[in-house]
Order: structure tokens, then sequence, then C-alpha cells
């Protein structure tokens, strides 16, 4: 019997598990696919971290965002996790979006954004010199940043992991009921019984809702695609740069990522199959297009690879953060700044849940670092030394691109709740990020896979169940 | 530490500028390889046909990489396996890494660069769909098939009709595996002819022209390819688009030099052979740093990459013992009229002994041409072929004493219809 369940381990599952996790409960994530971060909105998002000008004022984005993005800086240093405050800028380039741009300034004013700016040509120029001539003027926010959102997602929940919460990966839920005021939870691993759930099912939130009898509302798939550049595009610009937002959403942005790359999307486009992420090439080239109206000399030259995202957009406006049926908090609908605001969203959550009668005792054991992150290469001399001595793997690059030793994919394979897969490696420590996308490390990497934990080569996957590489031996 | 010479990378071009170096008089060498054997990629290319221009025999590629092994050792020339190169600066410092002591560093009189190349991905082709596994690069599917022996897939499809692509149809089909069509966006493939015949034809395995893959299908494993003919712009024709069932999609798209370590030491490179500017003796835009075989252009024969490599390890030795002519006489050359690229892209006449051998790459399938190679307007040379192809590297020996009497410090190769 669990205290809480939650189903989802995006990350928004994750900030709650963590969140749980500083009280003495008994807590478990219950994951459809086979790694945290996996699916959904999760794995592919901007990774922006925003400033909180975006959303309605009196909106739960608003609040959350605001709130959420401050909460980054020490979340991010106590997991050790890359965050950067590069700022962001959104530039126009005629009158209507000057005064578009006028609008997010005062907006952001009273959601509390502090530090905004509105700039002129010549300020923009001088800081982003390849922006397109053209530009009139832009709202600055030195608040905006860039992380890595699997990053993130997974270092909350290790996090959790770490400090009780069980992780039930391959695990899809498929029926909830009330049994004497308990949750049945019927999956195809088994059945759960839990005091509390929290729903975090991102682009399934809605099927979940409707086991817990909620008010209905739909998700409406939005599907987003990128393009990714080989770090030496990685200068091309150092804040975050938007276009005036339409209807449609924040447009097409030009980005530097945490790790040093270029990165230019999404658009926005409809579809049906909410676990359609594949990319078209008439979506691929709406970005491209899109991007040069930013910064013109973007060209399909350097791309290392592309991708799609998920929105869990729905037919509400806001964020869907209420209480379904007693003892359920719905945490649905996030879609973009769900990334920004989860932190937030997590501690509104449990207050949700203490309402609804979770009883919380402090954790005294809690403790919210994560031990041993270091890549070999970004030890100084005397970690270096101390690693390879207890491992002298850590002196043998496997992905050459990003520089990830052996020593570095065998931590990522031990941590809690540790890689399983190709994909997990490469979530964890880049390995197979790079520019030549695992052709020369993914054998390899399969190989350490295999070795450390005990399993044939031919069962190690590439990520979902089904996801085999090799099909059997030779003749 | 420091060490005359450091060789980075311990495949064929790596041997042989070691061993020629050696023969020129420097004994203190050490090769740098990141794998845990010497012999680079040739250790996984079990077919044979290598070897037919430096051997006059036929040989498999851990045969041929055998014999420049075996002279290694003969000479005791000193390797480290299971290293890899960090970083080289232009003062020719290098650093590295290596499970036995970590990180170190070698202050090198010279250094050759041997690091070969890599192979273009899907996402350098940036093909939409959806993204299962079952899409290797031809390169991984040989190393998995021939190194670790595991076979990739059942049903396969090939992109692109590079060498490995074509090797790698008969090996899949050799397995039991059916291949079930090799796709090339170009009219002509960039493989060698010799493989088509003995790798496709002789398997009644298909080859599409102007056709590539437009779609990618499946959540978890490959279910199948769309694929489409393309027009002369190399954009798919609407309608011409068919579903192609299977497991495996092979790219053999492609391959780039590996130069990050090069650029790295501010080593000037060409926009066109992605590899460093070398001279006659193989030495790139940075002095003392030398460069061979795959690092520098791509080849299709390992006998071209030894005798490259022979250059440039001669060149390396004389740069220590202080014997390379810094002289001002430098011809620069240039490939025009359908030739992409020649190198050596800079010539000092006093540093040829006999001959220079000149590299180059046509851009498109000619038949009855010449190649022609014209200073000040002056024909110096002219050759005749019955057909060129940018699949098949074109070679032209001119020998030193044309070279001495050249005065403009431009020669220009061309191609003329015959």
């Amino acid at each position: 019997m669990y205290d809480v369940i939650i189903i989802g381990s995006g990350v928004i599952g994750a900030a709650v598990a963590r969140e749980l996790s500083k009280y003495d409960l008994k807590v478990a994530v219950l994951e459809k696919s086979s790694d945290a971060a996996n699916g959904g909105s999760t794995k592919a998002n901007s990774g922006i971290v925003h400033a909180g000008y975006d959303a309605k004022e009196g909106s739960l984005k608003a609040k959350l965002n605001v709130l959420g993005n401050k909460m980054y800086d020490e979340l991010c240093s106590q997991m050790d996790v890359k965050f950067k405050r590069n700022g962001s800028l959104v530039i126009a380039f005629d009158d209507e979006e000057v005064k578009e741009v006028k609008k997010l300034y005062e907006r952001g004013i009273k959601n509390g954004v502090e530090g905004l700016e509105i700039w002129d040509r010549e300020r923009i120029l001088k800081e982003e010199p390849n922006i397109n001539k053209t530009v009139i003027s832009a709202l600055y926010a030195p608040t905006a940043g860039i992380v890595s959102p699997f990053e993130f997602a997974i270092a909350l929940s290790e996090v959790a992991n770490s400090n009780g919460v069980e992780f039930k990966f391959n695990t899809c839920v498929k029926n909830i009921y009330k049994e004497n005021d308990i949750f049945v939870i019927e999956t195809n691993n088994g059945i759960y019984n839990s005091k509390f759930i929290v729903n975090a099912a991102g682009i399934h939130s809605d099927e979940i809702n409707d086991m817990l009898h909620g008010e209905k509302f739909k998700i409406l798939p939005r599907r987003g695609e990128y393009c990714l550049y080989d770090k030496v595009c990685g200068d091309l610009v150092n804040m975050t740069i938007f276009q005036t937002p339409t209807e449609k959403g924040k447009g097409i942005l030009v980005s530097p990522t945490i790790h040093g790359n270029m990165f230019v999307g999404p658009n926005a486009v409809d579809i049906d199959e909410r676990e359609d992420v594949s990319t078209t090439q008439d979506g691929l080239d709406e970005v491209l297009q899109g991007a040069k109206k930013s910064v013109s000399s973007i060209s399909s030259r350097n791309i290392i690879t592309s991708f799609t995202g998920i929105r869990s957009r729905t037919d509400k406006d806001d964020f869907i953060i209420n209480v379904p049926e007693r003892g359920a908090v719905n945490a649905a609908g996030i879609e973009s700044p769900g990334l920004s605001s989860s932190p937030a969203i997590a501690v509104m959550v449990l207050q949700l849940l203490k309402k609804e009668g979770l009883s919380l005792v402090k954790n005294n054991n809690f403790n919210p670092y994560r031990k041993n992150t270091k890549l070999f290469l970004e030890m100084n001399e005397e970690e270096r030394e101390a690693a390879l001595k207890t491992n002298p793997s850590y002196g043998r690059i496997i992905c050459r691109c990003e520089s990830i030793t052996e020593g570095d994919i065998i931590n990522a394979i031990k941590r809690p709740i540790g890689a399983k897969t190709i994909d997990g490696v490469k979530k964890r420590v880049r390995a197979g990020m790079g520019r030549c996308q695992g052709g020369f490390c993914m054998p390899r990497v399969l190989d350490i896979l295999s070795r450390e934990l005990g399993i044939p080569k031919e069962a190690v996957e590439k990520s979902d169940v089904g996801s085999f590489i090799l099909t059997g031996k030779t003749k | 530490m420091k060490r005359e010479l450091v060789i980075i990378g311990g495949g064929p071009a790596g041997l042989a500028a070691a061993v020629e170096a050696h023969n020129n008089g420097i004994n203190d060498i050490l090769i740098l390889e990141r794998d845990k054997n010497l012999g680079g990629i040739l250790q996984q290319c079990i077919h044979n046909g290598f070897g037919l221009h430096i051997f006059g025999e036929q040989l498999t590629g851990p045969e041929y990489s055998e014999r420049f092994i075996k002279k290694v050792n003969e000479l005791n020339i000193e390797y480290m396996l299971d290293t890899m190169v960090l970083n080289i600066d232009s003062s020719r410092k290098i650093t590295a890494l290596t499970p036995k002591t970590g990180v170190f560093e070698i202050e090198a009189g010279a250094v050759v660069l041997a690091m070969g190349c890599r192979e273009r991905t899907r996402g350098a082709l940036n093909i939409p769909g959806s993204r299962p596994s079952g899409i290797l690069t031809a390169g991984a599917a040989q190393r998995f098939v021939n190194m670790e022996g595991y076979m990739v897939g059942k049903k396969v499809v090939i992109l692109g009709s590079g060498d490995i692509g074509l090797i790698m149809a008969r090996r899949m089909t050799l397995e039991g595996a059916e291949v079930k069509m090799v796709l090339e966006i170009m009219p002509y493939s960039t493989g060698l002819k010799r493989n088509i015949a003995q790798c496709l034809v002789d398997y009644d395995i298909p080859l599409y022209f102007n056709h590539t893959v437009v779609n990618i299908h499946g959540k978890n494993r490959l279910e199948g390819v769309t694929v489409a003919e393309v027009d002369e712009y190399r954009k798919p024709i609407a309608g011409t688009e068919k579903y192609v069932e299977c497991d495996t999609l092979l790219l053999s798209v492609g391959l780039i030099p590996e130069n990050e370590l090069s650029k790295g030491a501010g080593i000037e490179i060409s926009g066109i052979t992605s590899g460093p500017v070398v001279d006659e003796s193989m030495q790139t835009s940075v002095e003392g740093i030398f460069a061979c075989g795959n690092v520098v252009h791509v080849h299709d024969l390992v006998d071209f990459v030894t005798q490259e490599s022979y250059l440039a390890g001669k060149g390396a030795a004389k740069f220590i013992k202080g014997e390379l002519s810094k002289s001002k006489k430098v011809i620069s050359t240039l490939g025009e009229n359908g030739i992409r690229y020649v190198v050596p892209q800079k010539i000092n006449p006093d540093n040829v002994d006999d001959s220079v051998n000149f590299f180059m790459r046509v851009d498109n399938v000619y038949k009855n041409v010449f190649i022609e190679v014209l200073s000040e307007g002056k024909t110096v040379l002219k050759v005749k072929r019955p057909v060129v192809s940018p699949g098949e590297m074109e070679n032209i020996k001119i020998k030193r004493e044309i070279l001495e009497n050249i005065n403009f410090n431009k020669l220009i190769f061309s191609l003329k219809e015959a």
C-alpha cells in the first residue's frame, strides 16, 4: 500500500516525486515508458526556463512560471545540473510587433518578472550581431535561462529515488477505481494500491482524469519540430531569440543549448495521434524558414539531428491543477511554460494533497544533493586521479564527439534509476549526442550496457520495449 | 614527455607513416591509437581487394594491416593503444587520455595526423520520419557483423551506394538477410565499379539511381521506409513515393575526414575535401604537423592511402632532421571544369624526389575526356581517360623536372572533351 502514487515520470512527475520525498511517505512513480523523462513532452522541448512575461496575468501559467523560474538556481546547484541564465530577447520587425513587444513588457511587469528592458536596434545588434539588421526593437529578459529538460527531470527523479521514492517503468495504467477509500490502480504490471494519486501523465493526462472522474478536458496534441546544430554553430547567438508570439504560440526560436550546441524550432502543428513524434519534410522546412526570419545566415548545413516534441495542450487555456476526485490531484495540460513552472507546480500539488488529507511528516534524512555527478573530463586533477584509481575505465573515451569515457557511462548505468538503454545513456551523459550521433560509440555503449546489466547483447534496446538493435548471432 | 615524432592514429595511414619515418632515420616514434589494437577500420573489412597496387596481390583488410603491424613491431616502433588524443596545439603539444595514466602531455618534434574519417549520419541528411532502432551507418553494421558476430536485421534497405554500403549489401545477404534495394540519390554511384558488380549484380540486388528515402516509419523498431524518385535538383518527385517494408536501414551516404583535432591546432582546412590543405610532403599549414590518409581526403583504395602516408612519414623525418626546404617557390594546384579538388594543394619543387602523384576527384561521370594540366594557359600534361566518375579517385604523376620548369605559381587541372 502506497501513500501516494504518481502517474507519469516526466518533469512534473519527477518534481512532485522529489517534493514528496522530503516527507515520511511511501511513494511510487508509475511510468509506461522504459525510463524517466522518456516520453511525451519532457523528452523533447526547447529546454528554456522562461522569464514569465508570456502568460496572462493572474493565470496559473503566469504565477507558477515566475515562481518556478526563481527556484532553478538552488535546485540545479543542489543537483549539479547545468543551468545558465543566458537571457532572452523577443524581437520585433514591424510596428505591429513593436506594439506586441510593449504589451509583453507590461504584462511581464504585472506578472512580477524582474529586470525586463526594451532594447533598440543598436543595443540588440551590439549584443547579438547575427540577428537580422532589420530588427527594430526587442524585449530583453535577463532571468530567462537554458537547461537540458531530461537532465533536469532525471536529476529530480534521482534525488526522489535516493530519498525513497520507487520508480516502476514499463508500467502503464489501465484502470483506476476506489475500494474502501483506497485507490486500486490496474496496470500491465500488476495492481497497485494507494491512498492518494497524482496525475502527471502529460499527453495522456486527460485519460487518467477520466479514470478519476474529473471534470472533462481533452488533450489536443500539437507537434513541434526542431533542428539541432553542431557545436561549431554554438556561438551564433548568446541569448534565446524569440519572435513576436502569435496565437499559435511563441513561434520559432533560435537558441544556444546548455551544452554549447545551437537549435532552432519549434513549429506548431495540430496532430491526431498523440504519440506521433515523427518529423516531416514540410515541418523541417518551415522551422528553417522561420528561423531565418531572426537570423538569416541559418541553413541546413551543420544540422546534426532533428526531432519532434509533443505539447500537452488542452481545450482549456491554463494549466489544469485541481482535484478531480477526493484524494487525487491533477497536474495536467502542462504545456509551455511547464518546464519552467515544474518546481512550483510540485509545491502547489503538495498543498492540494495536504488539503486532501495527506499528512506530511518531515523526512529528517532528506538529502537534496546528488553525489558523483561529474564527467571525467570535467573533474579537477585530484578528482581524476581518484576516479582512475577506483575505475581505470575513466581513462577510456567511448564517445569521441562529446569526450565521454567508459567510466562516465558505467556511472550513468549504476546511478540511482540508472540507464538501461542506449538512449538512457545518451540522455544522462550525452554519449551519442554529438556530431556523429552514435555512429562511432553506439556499438561500444551497447557492449557496456550488456556487460554492466548482465544481459545478452540482443536484449539491449535503444529505448522502449521492442527497440532492439541486434537480431541474433551471425551464421 | 618529449618525443621526436608522434603519429595520431594507428590505422593504415599512421602505420605506413611510422614505418617510412623510421626508414628515413627517425627512431623516436610514438603512435597513439584509440582502439584496443592497431589496424584501424581495416580490421572490420574482412573482404578482399586490398593491396593490388602496393603488394600486387589481393588481401583482406586485416591481412593488409597485419603486414604493416608486423613491420612496426620488427622496427620496435612504440605505440600506445586505448589512448585518445584530446587536443593538439600549434606548438605541437599533444594532450591525450589513457586508462593507465589518465591525462598526459607530449611535446612532439613533429606530428603526423592520421585520424581517418567518419560516416555521415541520418541527422546530417535530415531525413524526416520517426526515430526507431534499426537505422545504422553501414560501418557500424559492419562492426557488429564482422567484429562482434551479431546481425543487425533481416529485411534491409541501403541508402547510398558508397563502398561500405555495397560491401554490406553482400555481407548481409551472405548472412541470410534479405537486402531489398540500394538507393542512390545521384544518377551515378559513389562506389567502385568492381563493388557494384561483385556485391550487387552477382546477388541480384537492385540499385536505383535518382532515388532516396523520404520518410521513416515505426515507433520502436523500424517497420518500413518511403522511397521516392528525385529530380535533377535532388528533390523528391511527388507521386513517385513507394512504401518498402524493412526492419533495417543502412546508410552509406558519405565519409567526412575527422578534423576536430586539426581545427583545434589552427590548421587550414579545405572547404572541398574537409581535410587539411597539404603540400608535396603532406605538411599542413602548421609547421611540423603533417597529415595523410582519409583525414586529408576520402580515398577509395587503401593502397593510395599508403602511398600518401609514406610521403608524410618521409616529410616528417626530413622536417625533424632540418632537411625540408623552405624555399619561396610554391606552386598552388587548383581543380577546374569538372575537377572538384586536387591534393596536394601546394608544391615546393625543391622537396620533390622524383615526381608528385596528384590525386583528384571529378564532379560527375564524363566519358572520353582528357585530364589536362595547365600552367599559364599552356598545357603541361594531358592524359586520356575513357571514363571518369566521382566514385573513383584519379591520379596523375608529374615529374620534378616539369614542376621545376613551371614559372607561374598556379597549376590548373581541368577536364576537356577528347
